[in-house]
């Protein structure tokens, strides 16, 4: 099959993903041609090669260092309120290279299925990793599939590497944190955190939530014109903006002051949190990101932000300080303060 | 947020503040040193630390005590034990709240032997444990019940559920407590200088106002039961103060809108059908109480893991270097204990203080580990 073969007009494979579909013969490359090379088609993938080759004069035009990394995602359950798990793999790996402030180029997809799951599961969710990544303006060029049996995997893994390029003078970095600098987020927080939790299904809570599953390179990049000297910049994603701040605040030897009144939340998500004992600054989000600014430039990178659909709800909550070195201490809203600490584990919804 | 916003206005907490203020220098003057009140209640410690109270209240004249009213915090190793080796038995599936999970036992927590193979899975209500014995008809399901006054009910609820249905695959180990005698054997510690109380608000629910009776009349405290909202604990503290200063000592009940003086008859009916006084219950910190907690009676003896299954139910002594009985009754603060901060943390608990948000040590931990400063001085920092 060529890949500029009508991909749209190959149906999925029926039934389920079975061990054989991983065994490197004919079951498998049936998988791979009708399921992943007709949603991921590019010209650096169609010569399906063991690797892609990517021509080292299209990336220095872009840049001056090439940035790389690689992220594994594993998510139940597999669609959630927002998003999916294919969604997810693009997005996460994508926001990993745009805090360097690259520009993200290229993906790889790793794929580790369970076997019995639906093709037709399977085929939505590489659908959804291939529009996402259109979307977004990356190309999925090289990858791998893998079956495993029931119980060594649960439903399907998926891992992504991506490589982007960083431009000249760009240096972002957790050590760059200064006092008087800007802390700014760029919409409500904890989002993905409850919308997982209530897809689960186990709370029984009336409420829909989105996850905010999205890929932020576009909105680091308007945000690097109205400041190219942005000095951190992180997604915060497991552990929350608390746990990005505290590593900021040890990184650049800084404190940091938050102010909870400036904090953007859901109501859902704030009433969520009340009812578990939960805190949004730990909650996991896909599609935001914490940015540190000098103090100067930080009313333009936030007017910036809102212009971006990324970051209509960007807001200023807090400031860089000298001391307490490697703190981040938290202005209430009520007029105290407290000290906001890495999480310990996981959060732990309490007893009463 | 509707009904809660209305308690977090930070304009009513300055009016509070500065009444607070007048009223407890002369109270501290007279007695030569801080006046001391306890928090019964772990919901009253997370919200003192999570609203930042500490820091908004005079420093030198006033002190909170974190009382023993954190479940999960004074449940001793030797039960956690006996969790263990109860998830551990095949075939069962032993179901928890969550911050039980990580409460160390001395052969490690029940998320320790969740990563070692045992079954065992965090729920929400004890209907979450039963609906997983219907769906599991073929496993044990034990429900570790864990809680004061306020989560006995629903636990009593549950088992008489079961019995109506018939479920027979369902049990529970219990660990319900009672508040009362602890409260009392606290006032008995000759150590003590607690000058009054903040009563616990949702145990208040089940009970009522009447069983504090005696902390008012024997033993001349002052007791206000409290809601968690931040303006009700500093309202209730200057109603505590507002006695003092007065000379009265009563039982009052700044929680009306939850807490009726009679309590709630239906579930205190269902607590009573179902559950008895054991003769004695070990606390972590503060030993052996009497009276202090509840098993089933003999009609559910079915639905009781502990005569279901074969549990160890040994006594293992708190570890040495751990102060959490000190701190529990207030004689040290959590700062001051030997091991805070260094063998003691979040991450490695050596007490189960540590481990609740509700703990006063982790509340320590998480949120006051800053040095409390003067507030003019937190005020610059804040732009």
């Amino acid at each position: 099959m060529k890949l500029d073969d009508h991909p749209g007009n190959i149906p999925p494979p029926s039934g389920v993903v079975t061990m054989a579909h991983g065994g490197g013969g004919r079951a498998m490359r049936t998988l791979i041609e009708r399921i992943v090379l007709p949603a991921f088609n590019n010209p650096l993938l169609a010569p399906l090669e063991d690797q892609a080759r990517v021509p080292l004069a299209e990336l220095t035009a872009l840049g001056d260092r090439l940035a790389f990394t690689t992220d594994s995602y594993v998510v139940t359950p597999l669609t959630f309120p927002g998003g999916d798990i294919g969604k997810l793999a693009v997005c996460g790996t994508v926001n990993d290279l745009a805090m360097s402030g690259a520009r993200p180029l290229y993906l790889t997809c790793g794929l580790v299925i369970e076997e019995g799951l639906e093709m037709a599961q399977l085929a939505q969710l590489v659908q959804s990793m291939a529009h996402t990544a259109h979307a977004a303006g990356v190309a999925i060029v090289t990858g791998d599939t893998k079956v495993v049996e029931r119980g060594a995997a649960d439903k399907l893994f998926i891992n992504t590497a991506g490589i982007g390029v960083v431009a000249a003078g760009v240096n972002i970095s957790a050590t760059r944190a200064r006092p008087g600098d800007a802390v700014i987020v760029n919409g409500s927080l904890g989002d993905h955190g409850v919308a997982i939790l209530l897809a689960r299904n186990e709370l029984a809570l009336a409420a829909e939530v989105l996850s905010d599953c999205q890929p932020l390179h576009e909105l680091v990049a308007a945000m690097l014109v109205a400041c190219p000297d942005i000095h951190c910049l992180r997604d915060a994603t497991r552990g929350g903006v608390a746990t990005v701040l505290n590593e900021f605040a040890l990184s650049s030897k800084v404190g940091i002051r938050l102010r909870e009144a400036d904090i953007p939340v859901n109501e859902v998500v704030r009433g969520a949190c009340e009812i578990l004992g939960l805190d949004p600054l730990y909650l996991a989000n896909e599609g935001k990101l914490v940015a540190i600014v000098p103090g100067e430039s930080a009313d333009m990178v936030l007017a910036a932000m809102r212009a971006h659909p990324a970051g209509r709800e960007a807001a200023i909550v807090g400031t860089v300080t000298a001391d307490p070195v490697g703190s981040v201490v938290l202005s209430t809203a009520f007029g105290g303060y407290r000290v906001v600490d890495m999480l310990v584990g996981e959060q732990l919804p309490r007893i009463c | 947020m509707r009904f809660a916003d209305e308690f977090r206005d930070p304009e009513k907490a300055r009016t509070l503040i500065a009444e607070i203020e007048r009223l407890v220098v002369p109270l501290s003057a007279a007695r030569g040193r801080p006046l001391q009140i306890m928090e019964v209640c772990g919901g009253h410690t997370h919200t003192i630390f999570r609203y930042g109270l500490k820091t908004m209240l005079p420093e030198k004249t006033l002190e909170f005590v974190h009382g023993p009213g954190c479940p999960v915090c004074v449940l001793p190793m030797g039960r956690v034990d006996d969790c263990v080796a109860l998830a551990q038995i095949p075939n069962v599936i032993f179901t928890t709240f969550g911050d039980a999970m990580r409460v160390p036992g001395s052969k490690g927590s029940l998320l320790q032997a969740k990563a070692g193979g045992a079954d065992v899975r965090m729920v929400y209500s004890p209907l979450d444990a039963l609906e997983l014995a219907r769906k599991n008809p073929q496993r044990e399901v034990i429900f570790f019940a864990l809680g004061f006054e306020t989560t006995m009910p629903s636990t009593a609820l549950t088992v008489l559920q079961a019995k109506r249905e018939g479920i027979r695959n369902f049990s529970l180990f219990c660990n319900h407590i009672t508040i009362i005698p602890t409260i009392k054997a606290i006032l008995d510690s000759p150590e003590l200088t607690l000058d009054g109380f903040l009563g616990p608000g949702h145990v208040s629910m089940v009970i009522g106002n009447r069983p504090y009776d005696f902390i008012a009349k024997r033993y001349g405290k002052p007791i206000v039961i409290a809601g968690f909202e931040p303006l009700d604990v500093l309202q209730s503290l200057w109603m505590v103060l507002k006695q003092l200063s007065e000379g009265r000592c009563e039982v009052e009940n700044q929680y009306q809108r939850v807490v009726a003086e009679g309590g709630n008859a239906q579930a205190l009916a269902a607590v009573g059908e179902v559950f008895e006084l054991r003769e004695f219950f070990e606390w972590r910190g503060l030993g052996s109480i009497d009276h202090s907690g509840v098993r089933l009676r003999a009609a559910f003896a079915e639905y009781d893991a502990e005569r279901k299954f074969i549990v160890p139910n040994l006594k293992i002594a708190d570890p040495k270097s751990c102060q959490c009985g000190e701190v529990l009754k207030g004689v040290i603060k959590p700062n001051q204990c030997k091991v805070f901060g260094t063998a003691c943390t979040p991450e490695k608990p050596l007490g189960s203080l540590m481990v609740s948000s509700e703990g006063a040590c982790a509340a320590y931990y998480q949120y006051g580990r800053i040095e409390m400063k003067p507030r003019g001085e937190t005020e610059k920092v804040t732009p």
